[in-house]
């Protein structure tokens, strides 16, 4: 009994050493990878957050997926196609990502289908018309950038790399959002409605996606010491705000807010109060889609369970085959 | 008792995780794909290149799947897929042992050697 506690004292005393060792790698920007030694409170952050975000990028292919076989023509379509398999794309290189932190692939669905892991509140959104695949692209995808390019940057090794190759697609995903919205905002006083009614949907959802004020972020500070996140999330949300407020002039549209105005004083924009409210709520289930978002990605789990078992099966049988070939 | 020190040692995975799919005596499928390690060769006359994993049932399927997934954009020409499992890895707690020898040997390097500046060609 007393050995088994003078081991463990060991141990813990060890664990504050390699504590200060892990934060002085951090603070030398040196990356952490998976096989390095970790706080285990780094370890769950990071797969919290990384299959936070492989989960967004795959609901996030419900929304547009519904407007695939609607495009208004056929560049129209292949381009939403190919940008609705790039989100494919993404969920896949963050779950890889994250699996190299000790979680499996059908750990992480599983949170996703019981409720316990969180995605993106923006994909609760319901798709209305062929402007909301403009807006998406331009606010949503837009927003999700400014989150992302600093995450190029994570402190551990595998998030950084799969970033990279995210943003590096993501920007044709912001372009030709912007384009559809350009592309109406120049068509018939029909089409320029259409246009506006979906910016003023999509703006606010947009800017709440940068996450809770900075002082209701509790997070945020040690994530910041643990560069696994670089700005906070007050910060980016007024980058983007800021960007946003100019390119809306060449739609020659408007964001829904009245208090939107440039202070000269700060260097920024100033925009009203955020409905937090809202925000919440549809964090907690009860946004306009998440049930049939999530009823969506069960289904096609549930329904695809006979094809991954009958893969695995045929595999299983061409070896045994090759095997008795070989014999 | 509580766990506090993780390790892997082999590839980027942990040792506790089963590589192939295997069918128990029911015939019910236990666990999901195998993960399978990608590599890319992005042009002709360069190294292949790791650029991440993914789950298949066989290599063909991985190969298929590491073309949809990471060559969309012209990435590569040709890709290597090896199952997670059968990668070996060095442990980074032997960095110090495996490593540190080579910094004392200067002499390795060829800016090492101080020579005359009108000593050319070499």
């Amino acid at each position: 009994m007393i050995s088994f506690c003078t081991f463990t004292i060991q141990i813990m005393g060890m664990e504050k050493d390699m504590e200060q060792l892990f934060q002085e790698k951090i603070d030398k920007e040196i990356r952490i990878e998976p096989k390095d030694w970790m706080p285990e409170k780094y370890r769950q952050t990071l797969i919290r957050q990384i299959s936070q975000h492989a989960h967004s990028e795959i609901v996030g292919m419900l929304p547009e997926g519904n407007w695939i076989t609607r495009a208004p023509n056929l560049r129209r379509k292949a381009i939403l196609l190919a940008k609705v398999q790039d989100e494919a794309g993404h969920g896949l290189y963050l779950y890889s990502a994250a699996e190299t932190l000790g979680i499996s692939r059908d750990e992480m669905y599983e949170q996703l289908h019981s409720g316990k892991a969180k995605y993106s509140s923006i994909f609760n959104y319901p798709t209305l018309s062929w402007a909301d695949m403009g807006a998406i692209g331009w606010l949503v995808d837009g927003a999700a950038i400014m989150n992302q390019v600093p995450l190029c940057r994570s402190s551990f090794g595998p998030y950084a790399r799969a970033m990279v190759r995210v943003c590096k697609e993501e920007s044709f995903h912001q372009r030709q959002g912007f384009e559809i919205l350009l592309t109406l905002s120049r068509g018939t006083e029909a089409q320029r409605r259409m246009a506006q009614d979906s910016i003023n949907r999509w703006w606010w959802p947009s800017i709440m996606m940068f996450g809770p004020k900075d002082d209701e972020s509790p997070n945020t500070i040690q994530s910041m010491k643990w560069k696994i996140k670089r700005f906070t999330n007050d910060e980016l949300r007024q980058k983007f705000v800021d960007i946003c407020a100019e390119q809306i002039k060449i739609l020659n549209l408007t964001i829904p807010d009245p208090d939107l105005k440039w202070n000269e004083e700060k260097g920024h924009y100033d925009f009203g109060a955020i409905n937090w409210d809202e925000f919440w709520q549809v964090i907690a289930g009860n946004g306009p889609c998440n049930k049939q978002r999530l009823d969506a990605r069960k289904k096609a789990w549930e329904e695809g369970a006979w094809v991954r078992e009958a893969a695995t099966a045929h595999a299983a049988k061409r070896a045994q085959r090759l095997a008795e070939k070989r014999a | 008792m509580k766990q506090y020190i993780n390790k892997y040692y082999y590839g980027d995975y942990g040792e506790g995780k089963n590589g192939a799919a295997d069918i128990s005596a029911s015939g019910k499928i236990q666990h999901e794909w195998p993960l399978w390690e990608v590599f890319i060769r992005s042009k002709q006359g360069l190294d292949h290149k790791h650029v991440g994993s993914l789950h298949a049932a066989d290599a063909q399927m991985a190969i298929e799947n590491a073309r949809d997934v990471y060559t969309r954009r012209m990435e590569g020409i040709s890709i290597w897929v090896v199952e997670s499992k059968y990668i070996h890895a060095s442990n980074p707690d032997d960095a110090a042992t495996l490593y540190d020898p080579a910094n004392d040997k200067a002499y390795r390097h060829p800016t090492f050697y101080d020579l005359p500046d009108e000593l050319t060609h070499i």
